[in-house]
């Protein structure tokens, strides 16, 4: 269990590998891997049940994730944030971020298991897929008498567009899979805009009003509050699963989170900043005892 | 030609049905969805000895893939089944990314393929799932022609590790090869031997290409006849082996022509050893609906263009 100021030193350092990782690469997505980077850091820092020697072990292409926790990420394009915590907790060498988007590299704009990354299940990138490859997951667990585990689904609150999120919706619920808790990152911004201007699903209280029609428990999450995190997944863990239904977890939180100029717009959903730009958020990102890759 | 006796009449659904029973009994790993077409996929009795290990998907395709996903990511070797039009094209982006790309140990059964689903029409008739699936990197490509060949095909793809598409149908046929002849994917099986011309069959048009072949034989003609039940991995090796001996291929599919095992052949050759190829598919159009026979002759699938094609192909060696 680790200290709330010490994720907090995590998450920072990892808003810095965001912001260098796109900079470098001239590409990227950095609004939502900033956004949603003090959730990740939670779960794979503290919530997440994951044995030392299994990440060190993961074998790529055949790991079932039998006796742990697993974590699947729906909206791939916030890859910087996934490839920072993966390698930050150990599944790979930090050093290797730098490589990020660049041809050879295991680090591929999007994630995928194709190149062998450790830590990495399912390919994602094409929106909507990964909460139906959980629920999958999680009936494996179930049918392999893991109970003990949890399945983790991280979504993005523009990718709930997609149909396919309310065909699994709809299919967990009825299958009543309890071992499993989807996240939704409620920044609030897709790359044409806000969400409510896209294509308008209702305020946070219509989202949640949708999701328990569709037979699911909602609990709702301060994004960038390390401890109401904490305490909402660990809740949403130990207490919610078990019952007979899933769970979502809608996550209030920021696109940008952390630099003033790329916070609370959609300007920063696809753009890499450029060296100067990358400098000045840099220079609001805080070195840490982690230390840069 | 092969020895062969037809030892019943039987559709190749019920090959893949009742392969899944003898799964169910055998490998605890088996798991299988269906997507609100259990008894067109005759999955009754693997649900019925294994009610945990069957997940009704409702008619939600796409889904049902990437849960077939999540399930082989936790171990277990999914069989995802319904009809071929709703197994591939609708669910294309699922396959290529959750399936094939991630590269999990899923299995697509679908039946219903290509034109002798008959009386359902085009919207169901989908001839251009070979091309579909046969494109994805990873994907195996699995086309049976009779009920044994179907049963043991879905054994061998249990058996595999890797994506696999898994084709099959409606109608009742002849059952023909043999009980215990095993299966070996990539692997074409040689019926006759002869050196005028080869013929490459898959699926329910093998049987139309075996009388071809036998009616082709007491005219003189040396018929070359392999069942290229695997279209991919193609056999390479067997395929051209064939050729180079007879100068000439006609290959027969129920399928479009447009990437079918006809263009797998055609790209075959002309990287090898270039030869005249007369195909027997589907051009470029939808079906209709219509009894299965009626199709066949219709869209010019049926024995006598089988022999047609053979004459065309041999009439243009040189």
């Amino acid at each position: 269990m680790a200290e709330i100021t010490q994720l907090e030193t995590i998450a920072a350092q990892v808003r810095r590998d965001i912001v260098r990782m796109v900079a470098s690469a001239a590409s990227g997505h950095p609004g939502g891997s900033l956004g949603a980077a003090d959730v990740l850091t939670a779960l794979y820092f503290d919530v997440m049940n994951i044995p030392q020697e299994r990440i060190a072990q993961f074998a790529p292409g055949s790991d079932h994730g039998i006796g742990e926790d697993v974590f699947y990420l729906s909206n791939g394009h916030i890859s910087p944030l996934f490839y920072s915590i993966l390698a930050r907790r150990g599944y790979f060498p930090a050093e290797e971020l730098g490589g990020f988007r660049r041809i050879g590299t295991r680090v591929q704009g999007h994630p995928t298991p194709a190149k062998g990354l450790p830590g990495v299940r399912a390919a994602s990138g094409s929106l909507g897929q990964g909460l139906s490859v959980a629920v999958g997951n999680a009936l494996a667990k179930r049918l392999s008498g893991d109970d003990a585990h949890r399945v983790f689904v991280m979504m993005g609150d523009g990718e709930l567009e997609e149909g396919q999120i309310w065909e699994a919706a709809m299919f967990a619920a009825a299958r009543g899979v309890d071992n499993l808790v989807g996240i939704v990152d409620m920044n609030g911004q897709q790359i044409d805009g806000t969400c409510a201007d896209v294509l308008g699903m209702g305020c946070a209280r219509q989202l949640r009003a949708k999701w328990e029609a569709f037979g699911w428990t909602v609990l709702d999450m301060d994004g960038h509050d390390m401890r109401n995190i904490v305490d909402t997944l660990r809740y949403a863990k130990n207490d919610v699963c078990g019952h007979g239904k899933p769970v979502v977890i809608l996550a209030k939180t920021v696109m940008g989170r952390g630099v003033d100029f790329m916070a609370g717009t959609n300007e920063w959903h696809g753009k890499a900043p450029s060296a100067e730009q990358a400098e000045a958020a840099l220079a609001q990102l805080p070195t840490t005892s982690l230390g840069d890759y | 030609m092969r020895p062969y006796t037809i030892t019943g009449k039987k559709d190749t659904r019920s090959g893949f049905g009742d392969a899944m029973t003898q799964l169910g009994r055998t490998d605890t790993d088996v798991v299988a969805l269906c997507a609100d077409l259990v008894g067109s996929l005759k999955l009754g009795t693997f649900i019925k000895e294994n009610p945990d290990r069957f997940f009704q998907a409702g008619i939600a395709e796409a889904n049902m893939i990437s849960v077939g996903a999540g399930l082989a990511l936790g171990g277990k070797i999914p069989f995802v089944s319904t009809f071929a039009a709703f197994a591939t094209g609708r669910v294309y982006d699922q396959i290529r990314q959750s399936v094939a790309y991630s590269g999990t140990n899923v299995k697509i059964a679908a039946s219903h393929a290509g034109l002798t689903l008959g009386e359902d029409g085009a919207t169901h008739q989908i001839m251009e799932d070979i091309g579909l699936m046969k494109m994805l990197p990873n994907m195996v490509v699995i086309n049976p022609c009779d009920y044994n060949q179907t049963k043991a095909a879905t054994l061998a793809a249990a058996a595999y590790r890797g994506p696999v598409y898994l084709r099959f149908g409606r109608p009742i046929e002849p059952v023909y090869t043999p009980e215990d002849e095993p299966f070996v994917i990539g692997k074409a099986v040689q019926w006759s031997e002869g050196g005028d011309v080869t013929i490459l069959a898959t699926g329910h048009l093998m049987w139309r290409a075996i009388q071809a072949a036998e009616q082709l034989e007491k005219e003189g003609v040396g018929v070359d006849l392999l069942n290229i039940h695997t279209i991919k991995p193609l056999d390479d090796e067997a395929i051209l082996a064939s050729v180079r001996k007879t100068g000439c291929v006609v290959t027969c599919e129920e399928h479009m022509m447009n990437g079918g095992l006809g263009d797998s052949v055609a790209q075959l050759l002309a990287r090898n050893s270039p030869a005249p190829q007369e195909y027997v598919a589907v051009d470029d159009k939808f079906g209709e609906s219509g009894t299965p026979s009626e199709l066949l002759v219709k869209f010019h699938l049926d024995v006598p263009d089988v022999v047609a094609a053979a004459r065309r192909a041999m009439a243009r060696k040189r």
